[in-house]
């Protein structure tokens, strides 16, 4: 301090061959700004690419989705014709509502289809023609007359679906003969006779959010496998924030400092590097095939990722139970309050924040984990919407993962708006977390 | 250098000057407490006490008494065990596991250590304020209600207001926040912290109060009416307080006892302490000379 001052005041003894401390420190402050600034420059520039990489990966999801949200349906002259629906003898005893529900509307279809273009004849042409439709085209031809008997014996006009690979074609606009497109050129005529006559129309696929998987494109869709991600991670958060909160409780506030409390503590924290298809396997083993628990169920689901979720739960409530000031606790200690009342009225309360962002982290990893629900079965081919925890189910992931693995081009564009809706799902998730964190730390 | 490091320098000068170096001081032999640590009317004796962290002793053979509805004040050097003393008096050192009592701690000649004592009832007997203000992250009603509603001493809302005003009464903060007791009791200044939790003791109704340097956190006004406050207090309650401040173990306590490296080196009435020292420690310690 002296040596500084006498520096500063110039009058030091060896000023001749010692720079002063005041020109020392200037330019090593050079250096230290430099440095600064340096490392700004390329913090900036971390932040900066993976923002660019995020843009990028959403980018290319959403443009490549996009087509699944749109469908062409194409207008059909349809006459519901007694003899192609094969209704001809209906009575008292063989009501005509009974029979619309047995009738033969693919003939319908057919016939209906050639009379629009009555140039096409063979066999070979004819099945080409009929191809441009989607499968699902005879059942609409249904719904529409059971919605409305009054049509029988008339001729009116029906919207249908198109068949995927023309929808593909449509939508792409690809030089036909392309790989993996399956239209002749002849199909691309007919399909340009039915545009120049307005019957072709592209509408917003509803049936993507109410549908369940299909082995048609142009009818699968999102809901069943949203239904079992949303079911599953029920059983999860039911499961594993009760569970992981208590454990975290009793480790931080009641549990002994001994020997065994670290074997605990050790095994915890090496739960949370298992490999996740491990607990697939002991789902498996002992789930199903010990407990005798339903298969590809939710329930089963739930259990297996809630081991997955319950070390990052209990590490981070440990982590927010450790970080309320003890001076709380001595307060609330001292006005005589027991271990029990200052845990939940006092250090419980201040730790939720962070135990719930804890809890989302677990929950949003078990959201897009797929590994160990191959395991027990949720990989399953499954069309029907699960409707509770014991029904066949799959989820988003697994979802994903099944369609990525499809030939069928559509697929490509269900790929990715299934990737959407999981990240929608994920954010949604976020946002809830966020909202309840900023309440509670409101209180 | 600020000017009472300065002073200090001064200070171990003059010791220095007269044959003192500290080194000395603390070779002084500390075989027995000097003056009187019996009180005629005891609200709590303490024989023989005897408290480890670990392997280290941080009290040795400590035996005084604290004199009913009287405020008697600890004072000693950093590290010389006073808080740790107050805090075996309602068990708040049970909670570290490391700390080992030995002794005998009677509250109204009942042991307070006994088997079948649980340390919440004692707490509700012996409550306790400490150095840094710590209102919990609540209303300020809800500071004050939470012992009674812990304890089950209420019936009613009623009786529930009742307590909330009387006891921010006898703590003076009654009319600063009696337009807002719903705020939070975080948002208050230190001082009107600190006499938050001073009603959030009260509230309990304890019979005794432990003061852990109630005041070293707050500025001299505050502190003044803290001072004022602990005078009032011991009328009902009795009251022990640890201090840094000489001073203030001189205006608001009627026993002081000066403990030095775990030992209790001499208690008696704080004029007789403050005016007439008897250990050569003591006297060190309230002229100013170390500590």
């Amino acid at each position: 301090m002296t040596k500084l001052n006498k520096n500063l005041n110039g009058d030091s003894n060896n000023t001749m061959d010692t720079i002063s401390i005041t020109e020392k420190v200037s330019l090593s402050l050079k250096k230290r700004h430099r440095k600064e600034k340096r490392f700004k420059f390329i913090g900036l520039f971390s932040v900066l690419f993976g923002f660019l990489l995020v843009v990028i990966l959403i980018g290319d999801i959403t443009s490549k989705a996009l087509p699944a949200f749109t469908q062409h349906w194409v207008k059909l002259d349809v006459s519901y014709q007694a003899s192609w629906l094969n209704m001809s003898d209906y009575s008292s005893q063989n009501p005509m509502t009974k029979q619309m529900k047995k009738a033969n509307y693919r003939n319908v279809l057919k016939k209906s289809l050639y009379e629009m273009f009555p140039d096409v004849s063979g066999r070979k042409d004819k099945r080409r023609l009929s191809k441009l439709l989607s499968s699902n085209a005879e059942f609409t031809l249904k719904d529409n007359l059971i919605a409305s008997p009054k049509l029988f014996e008339k001729k009116t006009q029906v919207w249908v679906r198109l068949d995927d690979d023309v929808d593909s074609y449509l939508k792409e606009e690809f030089p036909l003969g392309e790989a993996g497109l399956r239209i002749t050129q002849q199909q691309a005529q007919w399909l340009a006779q039915l545009i120049s006559s307005d019957s072709i129309e592209s509408r917003f696929n509803f049936s993507f959010f109410t549908a369940s998987d299909s082995r048609e494109p142009e009818l699968a869709g999102i809901k069943g496998a949203l239904m079992g991600s949303l079911l599953t991670l029920f059983v999860t958060l039911l499961l594993s924030f009760p569970l992981g909160v208590a454990g975290a409780l009793y480790l931080e506030e009641f549990a002994p400092r001994n020997r065994l409390t670290d074997f605990i503590e050790i095994n915890i924290n090496n739960l949370a590097a298992v490999p996740s298809i491990v607990f697939g396997l002991l789902g498996l083993a002992v789930i199903i095939n010990l407990f005798g628990l339903p298969r590809s169920a939710p329930l089963v689901g739930g259990i297996v990722l809630t081991l997955m979720t319950l070390p990052t739960i209990i590490i981070a409530s440990r982590a927010a139970i450790k970080a309320v000031p003890p001076s709380i606790r001595e307060a609330a200690l001292g006005l005589g309050a027991s271990k029990m009342q200052v845990t939940f009225s006092h250090v419980l309360p201040q730790a939720m924040p962070g135990i719930i962002t804890g809890a989302i982290i677990g929950v949003a990893q078990a959201l897009g984990e797929t590994a160990p629900l191959l395991m027990i079965g949720m990989v399953a081919f499954i069309v029907d919407v699960p409707s509770s925890i014991v029904d066949s189910a799959t989820v988003l992931p697994v979802q994903i993962f099944l369609w990525a693995d499809s030939p069928e081009r559509a697929f490509l564009a269900k790929t990715s708006a299934a990737i959407l809706v999981l990240l929608t799902l994920l954010l949604i998730i976020n946002l809830s977390a966020t909202m309840l964190r900023s309440k509670f730390e409101k209180k | 250098m600020t000017a009472i490091t300065l002073a200090k320098q001064e200070q171990v000068n003059k010791t220095a000057k007269n044959d003192l170096s500290q080194t000395n001081l603390s070779e002084i032999e500390l075989t027995q407490t000097v003056g009187n640590i019996y009180a005629d009317d005891a609200k709590m004796s303490i024989r023989n006490a005897n408290v480890y962290y670990g392997d280290k002793k941080a009290i040795d053979n400590i035996s005084l008494d604290i004199a009913k509805n009287q405020v008697t004040a600890l004072i000693g050097p950093s590290g010389c065990g006073k808080s740790t003393f107050l805090r075996c008096l309602n068990r708040m050192n049970d909670t570290i596991d490391i700390c080992n009592i030995t002794g005998q701690f009677t509250l109204d000649d009942e042991d307070i250590y006994a088997k079948n004592l649980d340390p919440v009832l004692l707490r509700a007997r012996v409550g306790m304020v400490f150095q840094k203000p710590n209102p919990f992250p609540k209303s300020i009603y809800d500071n004050v209600a939470y012992g009674a509603r812990i304890h089950g001493l209420i019936n009613n809302k009623a009786e529930l207001d009742e307590i909330v005003e009387t006891s921010l009464q006898k703590a003076g903060l009654f009319n600063e926040v009696k337009d807002r007791l719903n705020d939070p009791g975080t948002g208050l200044s230190g001082g009107q912290q600190q006499r938050l939790c001073i009603a959030r003791t009260i509230a309990v109704s304890p019979e005794v109060i432990l003061m852990d340097e109630p005041a070293s956190a707050l500025d001299p006004i505050a502190t003044a009416i803290i001072e004022e406050l602990i005078d009032e207090l011991k009328d009902k309650y009795t009251i022990a307080i640890v201090t840094h401040s000489m001073q203030q173990a001189a205006r608001v306590s009627q026993h002081t006892a000066y403990f030095h490296m775990g030992k209790l080196v001499e208690m008696g009435k704080t004029e007789d302490i403050f005016t007439r020292p008897s250990h050569k420690l003591t006297e060190n310690y309230i002229t100013g000379r170390f500590g």
